[in-house]
């Protein structure tokens, strides 16, 4: 409590007492005032982010196998050489994570625009329409891919049911060795459209009204009024929402292991670097070799991530 | 003066903060505690345990904290926790088959040798043989099972009767049956069982031993490409393929392929029979009246289904709480618990409680003969045993989706067979 208590005036030095402990401390506290105020977001990046990673980067030198706390060797970059190297696993499963992030984002950036645009103008019933469209991003990944999953079953599922109705033959969807990757990105598109269109017309309604009016007056037609005006004018909200929503879509892990569980399905078929990474050490009990191909996936969300901001920069410029 | 005020109360902040962050690691040690941690999967055994805990909890004057998860967020539980060397676990249910050697290995089991031994009204000795051995590591007792499966052939009465046919007794004759009644209704399957690559390995196993082969041979070398595997492969598979659901996904563990068999669209269907009670309660099945048991149909080299403990009980190496862990254990493995759960459709593990009439008296009656059959000739293993069992499930169980998806099985057995040996040499190391 006495920390708390108000100091003294420097009245009391001058009277001749040499300074007290306490003096000193504050005296102290304020010139590294500065550390000190940033010191509890520190310690948190330090204990939070920091730690882990080194400690996963400790980890992707080693042989660490079985149990992290069984004796592991330092075998340098070997762990990395291996996964480079593995055209079996790890290559495919870079190609999906692109391949799922960016068909994904591409389609939730056009209809997510499509949709954002229809929600522009006021309507009636426009609030429901938006309670509507939210919901796909309220439910949970895990139930979205167990819901999806009893949709799309080759036997008694909904879809084939209905396509049997019209005369198509059932397809295999999920469990078909071409058509799982895709139906996975139906799904990942289902769910994350709604925050796209969130972020869009967040920056819709910010848009000034004159320079449509004035292209409007001018005789621009709709189409070139959103080409030419709208879209330049959005950028900057598009790539927030490009960038927000590409780094989670290239992390996705739970609908892809809800729906075809470990090692993405017998073939592999929707094995991106995360449930690569998550086989590597919860299944395999890889520890050095999960971690490295952790560290390469890292590598890759950074440099997409740094590519997106400084696109960002130049068109803010 | 007010500037002051403000440093010195960030500085207060900031070392309560440090503090904080100092102390949330360690959380208070249930030293010997009265509070047992019972860590357990979803399982009809565990909910009969879950009913009479208050009993035991009586009986003791211990508190039991119950946790229970799915098989797969289990393991990872036990990743996580044990890896970390956490003492929150005192009781876990395992799978001795799946993790036993890999947690031996890695220390995470105590030694229960002298436990097992102490109490004689118990009776260690009245554990069948297979069971034991699956529980035990380098000659110490590590686990007391809990629950036993084997391979049975469930199948369709009323299909049957109506095609004219008998149970099947040899594997050409499930393989004739299953033709037959595919044949005459196209909506109806011959056959299904699990596709999964890793899923399908344990229920693929029985099919491997009953045509004269098994995965490794005598001296620990890969036997996945002997001819008799192969032509396992070429049979499971190719039932599946000629005559399985259209369509057929190759993820299907039990639930999905239990789901084909309950909703009766298929005609036969081999299982693990601890999971019975799916095909023949009502609320859950569509042919809840008219499924039957048989034991696995006879290979060339006789019916040799698995017959092994699919869990058991272990106490955490890390746990200060390792005497009332073994009370537990001791409680829920007893004589009359374990007749209870069997009573309930948990097949045990214990000689007495199966020669006992009650304890087959809930099972229908042809079930409790192919159990019977099963357990006298059956293999103690039903998948690798090996440490790193999920990447050998995945080596061996790939010629069998391949074979589902049209592949020749000879040459995905040869691929399998390098790969399994390559793995193999990895684990010597």
């Amino acid at each position: 409590m006495s920390v708390l208590t108000p100091p003294r005036s420097t009245h009391s030095r001058r009277a001749g007492r040499p300074p007290g402990a306490r003096e000193n401390f504050s005296a102290w506290a304020n010139r590294h005032r500065k550390w000190l105020f940033a010191a509890p977001a520190m310690v948190f990046v330090g204990v939070l982010i920091v730690f882990p990673l080194a400690w996963t980067l400790y980890l992707s030198l080693t042989d660490s196998q079985g149990s992290v706390r069984a004796a592991s060797e330092f075998v340098g970059l070997q762990n990395y050489l291996t996964v480079l190297s593995d055209a079996e696993r790890f290559w495919p499963a870079v190609g999906r994570t692109l391949s799922f992030t960016g068909v994904a984002l591409a389609c939730e950036v056009v209809l997510g625009m499509g949709i954002a645009l229809l929600l522009w103008r006021p309507f009636r019933g426009e609030k429901w329409v938006r309670v509507a469209i939210l919901m796909p991003l309220v439910a949970t990944p895990v139930a979205v891919g167990m819901m999806w999953r009893l949709i799309f079953d080759p036997n008694i599922g909904f879809v084939n049911q209905l396509l049997g109705m019209v005369g198509i033959p059932a397809q295999p969807w999920l469990s078909g060795q071409d058509t799982a990757l895709g139906t996975t990105i139906f799904m990942d598109v289902w769910q994350w459209t709604p925050m796209v269109v969130l972020i869009l017309l967040a920056g819709l309604t910010s848009l000034s009204e004159e320079p449509d009016e004035a292209a409007r007056m001018d005789g621009a037609n709709a189409v070139q009024r959103f080409f030419y005006i709208t879209l330049p004018l959005m950028m900057p909200t598009v790539i927030v929402a490009i960038l927000l929503r590409g780094i989670d879509a290239l992390k996705t892990f739970d609908i892809l292991y809800a729906t075809k569980g470990k090692g993405g399905g017998s073939f592999h078929e929707v094995e991106t670097l995360n449930v690569y990474a998550y086989g590597l050490s919860f299944d395999y009990n890889q520890y050095g070799l999960s971690s490295a191909v952790l560290i390469l996936f890292f590598m890759i969300i950074v440099g997409s991530m740094w590519l997106l901001t400084m696109r960002k920069k130049a068109v803010s410029k | 003066m007010k500037r002051h005020a403000i440093v010195k109360y960030a500085a207060v902040a900031a070392a309560l903060s440090l503090g904080l962050t100092a102390c949330g690691g360690g959380s208070g040690d249930a030293k010997a505690s009265g509070t047992v941690r019972v860590t357990l999967a979803n399982h009809v055994w565990t909910e009969g345990i879950k009913a009479a805990i208050p009993e035991f909890e009586k009986s003791t004057g211990l508190k039991v904290e119950l946790t229970q998860l799915g098989e797969d967020q289990l393991s990872d539980q036990y990743n996580v926790k044990l890896n970390a060397g956490s003492d929150e676990i005192d009781v876990m249910m395992y799978r001795p088959l799946q993790e036993g050697k890999a947690f031996a290995k890695n220390g995470y089991l105590a030694d229960l040798t002298s436990k097992v031994s102490q109490d004689a009204g118990w009776d260690w000795k009245d554990y069948q043989d297979g069971p034991v051995k699956a529980s035990t590591a380098d000659g110490k007792v590590v686990g007391v099972p809990i629950i036993t499966e084997r391979e049975v052939l469930y199948y369709r009465k009323d299909l049957l009767q109506a095609a004219g046919i008998e149970v099947p007794k040899t594997m050409d004759e499930l393989q004739a049956a299953a033709k037959a009644i595919s044949a005459s209704s196209p909506d109806t399957a011959g056959f299904v069982a699990r596709t999964g690559k890793s899923a399908a390995v344990t229920q693929f196993s029985s099919f491997l031993y009953s045509f004269g082969g098994d995965f490794t041979d005598a001296g620990g070398k890969s036997a996945v490409s002997s001819d008799a595997a192969k032509q396992a492969y070429a049979y499971y598979g190719g039932l599946i393929k000629n005559y399985g659901p259209k369509n057929v996904s190759t993820d299907m563990s039990w639930p999905e392929a239990m789901a084909i068999f309950t909703q009766g669209k298929a005609a036969f269907y081999t299982e693990a029979d601890s999971l019975y009670k799916n095909a023949t309660d009502p609320a859950k099945s569509k042919v809840a009246d008219t499924v039957g048991f048989a034991a696995l149909p006879a290979g060339p080299a006789g019916s040799k289904p698995y017959n092994i403990p699919s869990w058991g009980l272990a106490v955490n190496q890390a746990s200060t709480n390792q005497d009332n862990a073994w009370k537990f254990i001791q409680w829920a493995t007893s004589k009359e618990r374990t007749l209870a759960a069997q009573k309930a459709g948990v097949p045990g593990p214990r000689a007495s409680v199966w020669a006992d009439p009650a304890g087959t008296s809930t099972y229908p009656k042809d079930l409790a003969e192919a159990i019977a059959a099963s357990a006298k000739n059956g293999v103690g293993h039903d998948r690798p045993e090996v440490v790193t069992v999920g990447k050998a499930r995945e080596i061996v169980g790939g010629p069998i989706v391949a074979t589902i998806t049209g592949a020749d099985a000879s040459a995905a057995a040869d691929t399998a067979h390098a790969a399994f040996q390559t793995f193999l040499d990895g684990e010597k190391k």
